[in-house]
């Protein structure tokens, strides 16, 4: 889901950029309360998993194919900012080192998949957090319901940054339909990749599965 | 609890450096729709396009993909690690 440059006019991608800097400056400051000797590595591991697993690009129709984004599975073994930090982080590196994702367009691709792709799967893992609880069934429908819908929300930030400053005024409704369509489909890779993902850390080490935390509420200072 | 961590970044290299020459060359939806809706007209090239592991290969070569893709981990660990570790919360402090 990198967009190159040039897809976005450039006033769409500065506010972008400044939108990009400013929730990974805001996690950077809220990350630290969820890091410590323990989650710390374990946030490294998270980000290299989802970087390799990125490289990773299945077949979901003849012709086209599908990535994990990660936003649902760093939040739920991490937590949301921590997480968001983690997929900036493979992003930038993508973008730099492997000339994958353009660079005025990171700022699109950050807030897509890093802001966008992990709030939204927060969000669905904590509003199901009982559920999630129940064992590793429930964990695994949960994580595969908040996978799904960071990649549909993921899509749905280019339908939204096509439509105000998209280059080659196609019909939104043209680009909606596609993008919904086809990310329908990879929602699904990402959600089994994000539910086997996240039930084999729980069952070997639940204690570093974040939204298995009992004290943890959802976007709030903990005491 | 090493032994945890161990095995994690083990399954990453693994991905990224086996699994990885298995991947569908298909464009992904992003690429496809632009590709279909003729948006990717407007892409313009990446600054880094012609950088010795664009499009995670080595000079373009693409038989080196597992490469790239553990210098990729390698890369992704050393910064989040080193990120991460110093913001954490110090246990004795």
């Amino acid at each position: 889901m990198h967009m190159s440059d040039g897809l976005l006019n450039a006033p769409v991608s500065v506010v972008l950029l400044v939108l990009a800097a400013a929730g990974v400056g805001f996690a950077l400051v809220k990350a630290r309360a969820d890091l410590d000797d323990r989650t710390a590595p374990m946030a490294g591991l998270v980000a290299t998993f989802i970087f390799a697993v990125q490289m990773i690009n299945f077949p979901i129709l003849p012709g086209a194919s599908g990535h994990l984004l990660g936003g649902a599975l760093a939040a739920i073994l991490v937590g949301p900012y921590v997480g968001a930090l983690c997929v900036t982080i493979v992003l930038v590196v993508q973008a730099l080192l492997f000339a994958d994702g353009g660079l005025t367009a990171l700022g699109a691709n950050v807030t897509n998949m890093a802001l966008i792709g992990t709030v939204a799967g927060f969000l669905v893992a904590v509003a199901l957090r009982k559920i999630a609880a129940k064992g590793k069934g429930g964990l695994a429908a949960v994580a595969f319901i908040s996978a799904f819908v960071n990649t549909l929300l993921a899509a749905t930030g280019f339908i939204v940054e096509y439509a105000i400053g998209g280059a080659g005024g196609v019909e939104i409704g043209k680009v909606a339909l596609l993008m919904w369509g086809l990310h329908a489909l990879i929602g699904i890779g990402e959600g089994l990749i994000t539910a086997v993902t996240v039930t084999s850390v729980a069952s070997i080490r639940p204690d570093l599965v974040y939204l298995l935390k009992g004290n943890t509420k959802p976007l709030e200072v903990r005491p | 609890m090493k032994k945890f961590f161990i095995g994690f970044a083990f399954v990453s290299l693994l991905i990224a450096g086996v699994l990885s020459y298995f991947a569908s060359g298909d464009p992904d939806g992003l690429d496809k729709t632009v590709e279909d809706t003729g948006i990717a007209e407007h892409a313009q090239e990446h600054p880094f396009a012609g950088s010795t592991f664009a499009d995670y290969a080595f000079g373009g070569d693409d038989r080196f993909t597992g490469l790239a893709g553990v210098l990729g981990v390698v890369v992704v660990l050393a910064i989040s690690f080193g990120l991460f570790w110093m913001l954490r919360k110090k246990s004795d402090a």
